[in-house]
């Protein structure tokens, strides 16, 4: 019975998210049946569509999993944003230096420069908190500002297009080498190496955090630090390591939006949403759904990514603004992580009518 | 760099300083009440968002900067009940339920915008104290007295509620019953309880106030630049939350906090505009701030206590 309520809960929160999300489209003057029509046929109508759908989750799903992660070990990683961007920014570089390696070893390269810009954007907060208890919260926010300017820095200076200099100076990089592009998995449609990839990274999150001792540690840790401490585990090598692995793997989502991207270019419009399309934060949106479980994410990242996709069709064909999706993702955290107290109560009604009808 | 050691450009860049600085001290006056209630509220830059636009598309639609005033403490009042339901009665985890409010206010400020304005329309900007309607006249001599006019006179009324919020807070956390109970409740909501302190009251009334405070910060920041577009805080919202940590919760030194943002970020644009410093230094420079904030809570985080409830729930049982 608390199996069912637990699962329940979300979807019912969803659920409530997604009336409002109707509410709001009758207000702007559409029928909600249309708008529904709307968005599947913009993230499921085509192939294509599909597939721009699986590429779009794919950041949301390899966040997500970082996410999991760090909140599995009791620490909140708001920096999703500039791991992201700083797995971005070395793994172009790295691009940039060595654009003549050939295909087969370049890819595992920028995908282990990613990991590792990533891994050390997190790792920072993570020393902070460990060893000069700083607030992770705060931390990674401030971080996130850093690297934007980072990125800025880098795309207008020393990592600009030549081509550039003279002429417009927009923010970029040069095309990058063919031999980093992800390749494509079905001939003529976007679906790249990045999807399966995510999908692999998201079941070895799943392994290492439920199949291995570091990550019973790591949930130790998370579950009662007073007892794992106790217990004679490192609570502090743990919390370095949760935020490490978390930022790594948004990282590797910084990597699959450079090296996926049909520009293959890095560019800044001078914020992160540009670039990052928000997804280190609707990454926590994405954990959260997926009830902080690496393989649940997996489907919740791919619902995320055609509520996105859908609201792109939904601009297209009915004119409502696609800012709509980032609006009923911020509901539908306020509804799951608000309904933990509900389940209680859920819970303890449930338990109540057991008994009564045992004791009957 | 020789354009900008001249008294009159020092003197400006420091009047836009604190006109800069304003908004930060607004959310972070009140983020710093509801902290000392032992509630965090991450949504505060989704809540400026929010406000922001509310207030900008009062004054667009009326002309009246009151009313903009008005629209954004509303919409603040709002997302404040909206958060307190959601921490002080349903327990969420403040940390992520902040986030939720933060991208709803992102979202839907831009959805309301696209939908109802479109392009970018200028408004009419913040006028000054000497450009008031009526009174301006008796501020004009003020206005153009030396070093004095620029630094303390040339501001619109806005700015002077900011810093006059400054001891006003303070006495309020202090001296009242009020402020008491808040800071009882923040450091340990069990005692307070027991002595007759409602834990639930106490907090959900912070909670408004600093929602409130956030929702004026908003339209401040939009009336002062007389526009609004999409994500028109760039996370000034989530740097007052740092500063309520860097001001060690106390509202002179949170005001501090603020200047410090207002100064850097005046003095790095006055710079890039005068040319002493190129592009590539002045986004250096956009740098400082965060990580001086990060330096900041490192050598605070072992020498000062925050409240000892923070971001924990309270029931009896």
């Amino acid at each position: 019975m608390k199996r069912l309520a637990g699962g329940v809960v979300p979807l019912g929160a969803a659920f409530l998210a997604f009336l409002l999300g109707a509410l709001m489209i009758i207000a702007l003057g559409a029928s909600p049946a249309d708008g529904l029509a709307a968005m599947f046929d913009g993230a499921f109508g085509t192939t294509d569509r599909i597939a721009a759908t699986a590429v779009r989750a794919t950041p949301l799903l390899l966040v997500g999993a970082g996410i999991t992660i760090a909140f599995r070990a009791s620490v909140i990683n708001i920096g999703g944003e500039g791991q992201i961007i700083a797995g971005a920014l070395l793994s172009t570089s790295v691009a940039l230096a060595i654009p003549d390696t050939p295909r087969i070893a370049l890819i595992p390269i920028v995908v282990l420069a990613g990991l590792i810009g990533g891994g050390i954007w997190g790792a920072i907060p993570g020393v902070l908190k460990a060893y000069a208890s700083v607030n992770e919260i705060l931390s990674t926010v401030m971080l996130n500002i850093v690297a934007i300017q980072l990125m800025n820095f880098l795309l207008r200076g020393p990592l600009i297009d030549p081509i550039e200099v003279g002429t417009s100076r927009i923010p970029q990089t040069q095309r990058l080498t063919d031999n980093a592009a992800l390749p494509t998995l079905v001939e003529g449609s976007r679906l790249h190496l990045g999807v399966p990839i995510a999908i692999v990274a998201a079941i070895i999150v799943y392994l290492i955090l439920f199949r291995t001792p570091f990550g019973f540690r790591l949930r130790a840790v998370g579950h009662n630090p007073d007892a794992a401490r106790a217990a004679g585990i490192s609570v502090e090598k743990n919390i370095v390591s949760a935020l490490s692995l978390s930022g790594a793997l948004s990282g590797l989502a910084g990597v699959i939006l450079v090296f996926g991207s049909e520009s293959l270019r890095l560019v800044t419009d001078g914020g992160s949403a540009g670039f990052t399309g928000s997804a280190g934060f609707n990454g926590i949106v994405t954990a959260l759904f997926g009830g902080l479980h690496p393989l649940w994410t997996i489907p919740s990242s791919f619902l995320f990514g055609s509520l996105l996709t859908g609201a792109t069709e939904l601009q297209r064909e009915l004119q409502i603004p696609n800012a709509l999706a980032i609006a009923l993702n911020g509901l539908i955290v306020l509804f799951v992580v608000s309904s933990d107290r509900v389940r209680g109560w859920l819970d303890t009604r449930l338990d109540r009518s057991m008994k009564a009808r045992v004791e009957e | 760099m020789s354009e900008f050691f001249t008294v009159s450009v020092i003197f400006a860049t420091l009047s836009t300083s604190i006109r800069f600085a304003v908004p930060y001290l607004f959310a972070a006056l009140g983020e710093t009440v509801g902290q000392r209630s032992g509630v965090l509220n991450l949504g505060v830059d989704g809540i400026m968002l929010l406000g922001g636009f509310g207030a900008y598309y009062a004054v667009l639609e009326t002309d009246s900067h009151i009313l903009g005033v008005i629209a954004g403490l509303a919409v603040g009042l709002l997302m404040g009940l909206v958060y307190g339901v959601v921490t002080v009665f349903l327990h969420a985890k403040q940390g992520i339920s902040g986030i939720g409010i933060f991208l709803f206010g992102l979202g839907f400020s831009d959805l309301l915008f696209q939908e109802l304005v479109g392009t970018p329309l200028p408004i009419r900007p913040l006028p000054r104290l000497d450009q008031l309607p009526a009174v301006g006249g008796i501020f004009e001599p003020l206005v153009e007295l030396p070093v004095v006019g620029p630094l303390i006179f040339d501001h619109d009324l806005l700015t002077f509620l900011a810093f006059l919020l400054v001891p006003a807070v303070t006495w309020l956390l202090r001296k009242t019953t009020f402020g008491m109970n808040v800071r009882a409740v923040g450091e340990n909501p069990q005692a307070a309880d027991s002595l007759g302190v409602s834990v639930a009251r106490t907090r959900f009334i912070s909670i408004l106030i600093g929602s409130t405070l956030a929702g004026l910060a908003g339209a401040t920041l939009s009336m002062q630049l007389a526009i609004f577009q999409q994500n028109l805080t760039n996370g000034i919202g989530f740097i007052a939350v740092a500063l309520v940590y860097f001001g060690a919760w106390q509202p002179r030194w949170v005001m501090a906090g603020a200047l410090l943002y207002g100064i850097v970020t005046a003095t790095r644009i006055r710079w890039q505009s005068l040319d002493i410093i190129p592009q590539g230094a002045s986004d250096v420079a956009a740098m400082a701030p965060a990580v001086i904030t990060i330096l900041a809570l490192v050598l605070l985080a072992s020498r000062v206590r925050g409240p000892a409830a923070l971001t924990r729930p309270f029931s009896r049982h």
